[in-house]
Formats: C-alpha cells, structure tokens, sequence
C-alpha cells in the first residue's frame, strides 16, 4: 500500500518535471548504446555493424521511451492534458461555431442556475442565517368549512406547545407594520409580532444588547422592547454604537430598543424584509382587533414550529391533531370545527412562498425545457462540425487511434463547451439572483425582497446539469464516429440530398424537438397572457377609474382615538371641498390591499346553523358615502351616512352572497346580525364585489359603519377626475395645514391596487414570455443551421437540378418545404404535449381553458412565421447555387 | 517483448535487477544488461530497452536509487543502486521464488 501511494507520488511529481526527465532519459539512453557501439568495435566490428548491433539488442528506441513515459507518468492525465489543450485548439480555431454554442449553453444553464437559486433562496432556504432550516415547519390554523388555512390563537398556541412532545419550539411570527421618520421622509417599514423564544428558537443572536426574555411575551403591553435590523440601525440611527437603550415611538407607544440583529438577517417572511421585531404582549398596540392574547377566537397567529431531531412532519402533524381535537370538546364555543396543519417551509401558505411555488414550479419546467432546446442547438452544430472533421477522425483511425480515444477527444471537446458554459451561466445566475425582485412593484414604499440564493446545492444541480449536457452533447458526435467505415470514408464519398432522409435523421430529430418544445412554450406564455387579460377585464366590482386612495398614519404619529377621529373628520371636509373631488370616504382597508379583513363569527336572527357550522364572515368599516366612491351600487336599502354615529343605532351593510345565505328568500333590510356580541340592524345590501383577490369567489362580506366600530388606521379613497399626481400635492398641503408633524402616503389609483393585486400572474407571465422568446430564437438557430448545413452539402443536387431547368422558384420551393415539414413535425409533436401539460399551470389560469384554441392558434403563427424567417436565407442561397461550379466539383 | 528463447516476466525482470545489484553493487543500465545476459549464459535474451522501465518501476517504489555518475570510460551515466527496502524485497522474493521453483520442480517430477 505504501509503495502504491508513493509509485503514485512521484507519478503525479513527474507531471511537472516532464522537460527534464525527458532529458534524462534522452541522456541515459544515448549512453547505454554508446556504451554498447563501444564494446561491438572493440569487439572488432565496423562502425556500421556495431552501431546496428547495439540498436538491434537494445530493440525500438522510440517504443522504450513511450513504455517508460508510461511508466514515469500518469497516463490518463497526460492524455486527458492533450485533449483538453486540442479540444481548446479547435474552439479557437472556429470561434463562430464556438461562440454559439457557447452563449447556447450559457443561456441554458444560466437560466436553469436563475431558477435554481430562486427556488433554493425563496423556497428551501429562505432565511438567510436561521439555523437549521430543514427542520421548520409552518403552523396554521384550520377551520371546517373554509377551504384555506386560518390563523391560530395565543391560548390555543400555548395549550399545543405545553402538549406537544415532538416540537422542539413553536415560533410566533406575524407580520404588521409601522411608519417611521427617516431623515425628513415617513417610511413604512415590516416589522413581526412574535413570541419570546424568537430568537433562540431560529438561531440568531444580535451583535448588540439583547434578544427577548422569558416571559417578555406575557402581559397586556407590558413589554414596550424592540429588537431592530441592521440596517435600520445603519439607515436610521447611523450605526450609533449607543443605541441600546434608546426608545423609539411605534405606533405611537414609546418602545425600548434592546438588541440589533446582525447584518443580511431579513426575519422569517418570505418577500419582505423586516426592520424590526417586538414581543407578542404589544400585540395590541400593532394589530387591529384589540387586545387577544387571551381570546380563543382570535385567531391572528401565523407560527412556525421546529420538530426535535428525529421527529417526522406526520408524527407533529398527528400529535397536534390530537391535541386539538382536546381543544375542540374543551372548548366548543370557540373551537368547534377548528383543527391545525402543518406545512413544509415551501408551502408556507401565509407568505409569499405559497404566491410564488406554482410559479417557481413552472419555472422548473420552462427551463428545462429551454435547456433541452440548447443542448438540441449545440449538439447539431457539434453534428455539423463532426462531418467537417470526419475526415480527419478517419485518419487518425487509419494511422491507429483507438475508437475509444476518439471518443474521449470528443468527449473532451464537450466537457470543455460545458464547462464553458456552466461557468459563464452561473454568471448570469449571479447577476439575476436579485432579479425576481424586479418584477414585483414596491408596495406602500415598503420593497419586497426575494433574494436568490447561490449556495453548494444550486452549484451542485448546476454542475449535474452540466453534466448531462456534456453527456447529451459528447454523444450525438460519438454516435457518428461509431459509425465511420474505414474504406468508405478514405475513399471521399459525400453529396447529399436536400430531401434525402438517410443519416440526417439524428438532426432533423433533434430540429423537430426543439421546434416542438418550444411550441410547447409559447402556447404556455400565450395562455398566461390572456388570463391576464382576463384579470385585468374582470370587474372588481368596484369602479377602478377616477378612484384613488392614500392614506396618514395616526396611529405611529401618536394620536388618540378622539383626536384622530376629528383629524379625520376635518381632512375629509377638507378633501370635499377641493376643486375636482366629487366624493371622498374613509374605510380601514382598501380591498385588494395586501392586508387581510377582519374576520368574525356572527349570527343572525332566524338562522339555524348546522352542528358542524360556525358561521364567520369577514368585514370592513367604511364611513359614509363609501360606496357612493367606490361606486359599489346598492341592491336595496341604503349606505352609512353621518347620523350613523356612536348615539345612534348599530348598523351594517351585507352584501348578496351574505343575504342570500343567511336570509334565503327574505329580505335581510330591518333584519338583525349579531358580531361580536352586539347586534346590528341590516340597513343595506350591497352588489358583490372582489375583497382580498381578483379570482376569488364570491363570499359571504358585510360593512359596519366606522363610527361604530372607530380604529384610528385607513385608507382615505377619494372619487376624482384628477390625476393622483395633482391630488398627491393638494392632498399633502391640507394635511399639512392640519398638522406639520404627519407626511402622506403615496397616493395611487385603485386601478393600481387591483395591477398590484396580480403581480404573480405577471411574473409568470413575463418569466414564461422572455423564456419562451429565447426558447423560440434558438429553435430558429437550431432550424436555420440544419437547413444553411442541408443546402451546402447537397450543392451538387442543387446544381444538377438548375442545369436541367429547374428555375429559381423551384429551388425555392424544394428548400423551404423541407424546412416547413421540420416545422409542422415539430409543432404537431409540440401540440399534442401541449394538449397534456398546460392543464399544469392549473392555478395561474384564470377563466382560460388549458386547451383554448387562440393561445394555440397565435403560438403556431409565431413558430411559422419563425420558421419561415429561419429557412428564407438558406432556401435563398440554394437559389444562388452556381450549377457549373457545383457539377464540376 | 516476446522473445523466441526465454519470455521474462515482469516479476522475474525485476528480481534479477535487484539480485545484480545486491551482489555487483551500484551499476548502470548497460551494465546490467550485460552482467544478466551473462549470468544467464546468454539462454535469457532481453530487449535491453525493456529493462529501463522496470529500472524506472523499481525507482517508483523506492526499492533503488538512481544517481549520475562517470564510467570507467569516463562517460557519463546513471548509477543505480539497492535501498534497503530492495535488499529487504530482494530477500523475500527471492525466497518465494525458490519455494514456487521448488514446488514447480517436485510437480514435473511427479509426472
């Protein structure tokens, strides 16, 4: 053993001395048959005679030295060296062929490592810092009867946390948010509710003061303490090394900053950053809904839990269940119907890793697909460039390399494309990790933040991926030179056939391939675009146009419910009086606004639920004239006016989906709604509309009036002509005039919300769009190459064609209609997949059937007129073809 | 390299180089060839080239040593000499092969 570690020692060790030890040997040999010539005439020999002699017994001097290189060296090595330097000889030698190919491959896994790195920062490793992220998993809620996840409650979470055996931790982690004063400016910033393990419980500690205490999470707002980001700390505070201890107005309760965390920690949502973290007691003071630590049925929590090492997603799962089936027969009042689920990271149904997944998942597909069309590309202009080279394969066959050292020279030239192209891929990865972020418009001034992630795991699937290119693109040559007869290819045969099948097939295969899969994409983009369209046409069931909607935050400004309540109402008169204002109304949330409405149970007189049922509903406070701005028309009854204060009765506004399922055929108007404990008097019925998403279905939805139920956040929404650029500064002086101290919020049209609102329709889209145009152009480049290639080699065809009289047209034709045939081959393999697997993009469908005749119709105009433009200049150089010339050839 | 009087194996190339060396002391590479074809009463005919990569082999693991030195014709040539790991080697083949002879011996005996 050790003298096979030091045999291979001194093997490798003679790699880098190679020039020396050449001259060694050179030396040792030349002496050994001077030695020998010596003896021979001393033995009386002729010099002639000596000096055959002496080579004679010392047998092939040449042979000697290769078997002793052999011996000296390693071989593979050094052979795999020559390759690698002849392989690089040739790409330099044809840089255009090796250009394309390259930016082909680089493309392809560029595209492949973008998505990778996004799936792996999004999705698999989404917290930059946290500990151990494959052993988190998403806690929600459940409830019968509502198809997704809810919330879960503070007393509800600690009764699973004191049961449960399997869960290491559970982490509380709601997301709300403030405004702050940066410099002269207000900023919205992110920041998380959440429980005092927090920080312990992920693994991060701060790089000042301290994270949350024991028992910090307990007490009605007992503990004003805060832990801020890195860089609030470096934006706001300028990085003062002092900052422990300072305070900070959020939401308008002094808080206590005790700890920052360290820098590229971005807290545990996907898509945003958070600046800031403050203990489950101050709940009250940042959620709306008042206090609910200790209501079972205030289900606000999003949590995530870390399993103890060993313990499985279904064993958690199971031990939960359990506990809150105890729950539920303990409870009944508040839990009956109500369980709780666990979820991998990557389906986190409360951030945007759920938005994004389906997404991400086509994503996958998409790329592998654009990478298979650029393997298909590189692997026919390898082909091409395999019949230019077959002569010299066969001579160097001829004068006795192995066929399996031909193999490994093209391999070689394949790994070194690959590795090419692996590498400048990456690059672009690189460059496009933060890219997704760009497609996602900031929202309310808050940026979101989806960072890619470039890490050993995305390097490795890049490297796979690589791999199999080079194993795809060293083979279509191999296959080829497997094939080489000796005699036949020495004897220099040649002239194909335009139409001629015959050895052609691998390229024309891999044609019709590419122009399928690519078909296959733009059928995919085709039908994204147009449920978009579907999107964008559908009626919210609000008026869009000439609404816009901004918004003052009281609540971090410090203001009482009294004062902001007449703020509000001297704003609003004001806001009535500007030129151009034909209506304006406060309401807490703006449907389609990121945030949620509140939802309650509720009952209504007459109503009998089934045992199984707990009616809810989800609501919003609105001042008067709101529907009159948001021109949501009114069935029956009327809207909230003025008189509809505190003094007077409690009132509400249901909309039809509501009435009809609570009121069947009666007229809900007069009728009584229990929520919250306080019954309300039904005034109104209002058409449905859209509240939380474009594509969700009708729901059950009521309004109560704000001064009845006053919370001193929401959304000012204003009826004008004007444009939000001119509001935006007529708005910004009143609310100046009222109080210096408080900046406005940007000031956008609800046309903007509801765009906002279908961000990840336009991600898809635009990412599908732009892969498929690259998809389409290389299968153009893939097309226009085994067409320019068919033409050239068969010149002789062509020329004998001209000579007997066929005309230019006729040459023309010849040319374009086996491209054409490529074509249609192609695209009716591509259509016949498409017909399977557009029904995959499921949920980013919107209205659209995954076999809707206008998106296939439009993507096979575009592959035509593609393959059109693809065959023109080849088909145009046939008609060029010089027959004279061609003939005598 | 084949050869029509006496094939030699590799292992056997290698025992007698190192058994030359143990009993001549330091030689170089015609030298040995010289002396084994000798002892060999010229029945052996090796393809003297072939002897420089079993030299080379033998160097690798460290059972000789190689240095350049000056003949006794004043010319210049590479030495090689037994390491104590060859003697060691030299010993322990030797005697496996007396042992396979022995037994090869008894076997055509026999029959």
């Amino acid at each position: 053993m050790r003298e096979f570690f030091r045999t291979l020692l001194q093997r490798m060790a003679a790699l880098f001395r190679r020039r020396r030890l050449e001259d060694d040997l050179d030396e040792e040999l030349r002496s050994h048959l001077e030695m020998a010539i010596e003896l021979n005439l001393r033995k009386g020999m002729s010099a002639e005679d000596a000096r055959r002699e002496a080579l004679r017994s010392f047998g092939g001097v040449e042979q000697t030295k290769e078997n002793y290189r052999d011996q000296r060296g390693l071989p593979m090595i050094e052979t795999t060296l020559q390759d690698l330097r002849f392989g690089l000889r040739m790409l330099r030698r044809r840089p255009g062929f090796s250009l394309l190919a390259i930016l082909c491959l680089t493309l392809g896994i560029g595209a492949n490592a973008a998505v990778f790195s996004w799936v792996e920062g999004i999705l698999f490793r989404p917290y930059p810092l946290v500990s151990h992220q494959e052993q988190l998993l998403a806690l929600t809620g459940t409830a019968r009867g509502e198809s997704g996840p809810t919330g879960i409650s503070w007393p509800d979470l600690l009764d699973l946390e004191r049961s449960s055996t399997l869960i290491d931790s559970f982490i509380v982690n709601k997301i709300m948010g403030t405004t702050l004063s940066v410099g002269d400016r207000a900023e919205r910033m992110t920041g998380s509710i959440v429980s005092a393990n927090y920080f312990d419980a992920i693994g991060v500690h701060p790089i000042l003061g301290r994270g949350f205490e024991p028992g910090e999470d307990v007490g009605r707002n007992a503990h004003p303490v805060t832990v801020i980001s890195y860089q609030l700390w470096k934006g706001k505070y300028k990085g003062d090394p002092q900052i422990i201890g300072k305070t900070e107005r959020l939401n308008g309760v002094i808080h206590t900053i005790v700890g920052v965390e360290p820098e590229g920690f971005y807290g545990t949502f996907v898509g945003w950053a958070m600046q800031f973290w403050v203990p489950a007691s101050m709940e009250e003071i940042f959620e709306a809904g008042g206090y609910k630590l200790e209501d079972r049925g205030a289900r606000w929590i999003e949590a995530y839990v870390r399993l103890k090492p060993g313990a499985t997603q279904a064993q958690a799962q199971a031990e939960i269940s359990a506990a809150a089936k105890r729950l539920e027969a303990e409870y009944p009042e508040t839990n009956r119907g109500r369980g709780t689920q666990l979820w991998p990271l990557w389906q986190t149904p409360f951030n945007n890793a759920g938005t994004l997944l389906p997404t991400l998942e086509i994503m996958i597909a998409v790329v592998v697909f654009v990478l298979l069309i650029a393997c298909a590309n590189v692997g026919n202009l390898l082909l091409v460039r395999s019949f230019a080279r077959r002569h010299e394969m066969t001579v160097r066959l001829a004068i006795g390399a192995g066929r399996g050292r031909l193999l490994k020279q093209l391999f070689t030239e394949g790994v070194i494309l690959s590795a090419i192209g692996a590498g400048a891929g990456l690059l672009v990865a690189h460059w496009c990790r933060h890219a997704l972020v760009l497609l996602f418009p900031a929202r309310g001034g808050v940026a979101m933040h989806l960072p890619g992630e470039i890490d050993w795991r995305v390097l490795a699937l890049s490297a796979g991926v690589s791999v199999i290119a080079t194993l795809l693109l060293g083979l279509v040559p191999a296959m080829q030179t497997g094939k080489i007869d000796l005699a036949g290819a020495l004897k220099s045969d040649s002239a194909g056939v335009v139409g001629g099948a015959g050895k052609a097939w691998v390229r024309s295969g891999l044609v019709v391939v590419q122009v399928s899969l690519s078909f296959l994409l733009l059928v995919g983009a085709g039908l994204l675009l147009q449920s978009l369209q579907r999107i964008r046409n559908t009626s919210p069931g609000f008026s869009t146009r000439g609404v816009m909607v901004t918004a003052v935050d009281l609540v971090s400004a410090g203001y009482d419910v009294q004062r902001a309540q007449n703020f509000q109402d001297e704003l609003l008169d004001r806001v009535k009086a500007l030129p151009g204002v034909e209506s304006a109304a406060f309401a807490r949330m703006t449907p389609l606004s990121y945030g949620s409405f509140s939802s309650t149970p509720i009952a209504v007189d007459g109503y009998q639920p089934t045992p199984e049922e707990q009616p809810t509903a989800q609501y919003n406070e609105v001042g008067p004239d709101y529907f009159r701005t948001m021109s949501i028309p009114l069935v029956s009854g009327r809207e909230f006016t003025r008189a509809d204060d505190e003094k007077a009765a409690l009132v509400a506004v249901v909309n039809e989906t509501m009435a009809a399922h609570y009121w069947r055929d009666r007229n809900p108007i007069g009728e009584r709604l229990q929520v919250k404990g306080r019954w309300m008097q039904v005034v109104g019925v209002a058409k449905d509309s859209k509240y939380q998403s474009v594509r969700e279905a009708p729901m059950p939805f009521f309004y109560v009036s704000r001064r009845q139920n006053f919370s001193r956040g929401g959304d000012l929404h204003i009826r004008t002509p004007l444009s939000p650029e001119t509001m935006a500064t007529a708005l910004g002086r009143e609310v100046h005039a009222l109080d210096p101290d408080l900046a406005l919020y940007e000031v956008i049209t609800l046309q903007e919300q509801v765009d906002r609102s279908t961000s990840p329709q336009q991600v898809a889209l635009t990412l599908v769009g732009v892969l498929g145009g690259l998809a389409l152009l290389l299968a153009a480049i893939g097309l226009y190459g085994v067409m320019s290639y068919a033409v050239s080699q068969s010149a002789r065809e062509l020329g004998l064609r001209m000579a007997l009289g066929a005309g230019a047209s006729n040459l023309l034709r010849l040319v374009m209609k086996r491209g054409l045939a490529l074509t249609a081959g192609g695209v009716a393999l591509g259509a016949a997949v498409a017909l399977g697997l557009t029904r995959l993009l499921g949920n980013l469908l919107y209205n659209v059937s995954p076999r809707d005749p206008l998106a296939f119709g439009s993507a096979f105009l575009v592959m035509t007129i593609a393959a059109l433009a693809a065959c023109l200049l080849p088909a145009w150089r046939a008609t060029r073809t010089d027959p004279v010339q061609a003939l005598r050839e | 390299m084949p050869n029509s009087k006496s094939e030699v194996l590799q292992g056997t190339l290698d025992l007698l180089v190192l058994k030359t060396l143990d009993s001549m002391g330091p030689m170089h590479g015609f030298g040995m060839a010289m002396r084994i074809q000798q002892a060999s009463l010229d029945l052996l005919q090796l393809n003297q080239g072939t002897l420089y990569p079993a030299l080379l082999r033998l160097e690798q693991r460290g059972w000789i040593a190689s240095k350049w030195g000056v003949s006794e014709n004043n010319r210049r040539a590479k030495y090689y000499s037994l390491t104590r790991a060859g003697r060691k080697q030299l010993e322990e083949e030797a005697e496996s092969w007396g042992r396979m002879s022995a037994m090869i011996n008894r076997v055509l005996r026999a029959s």
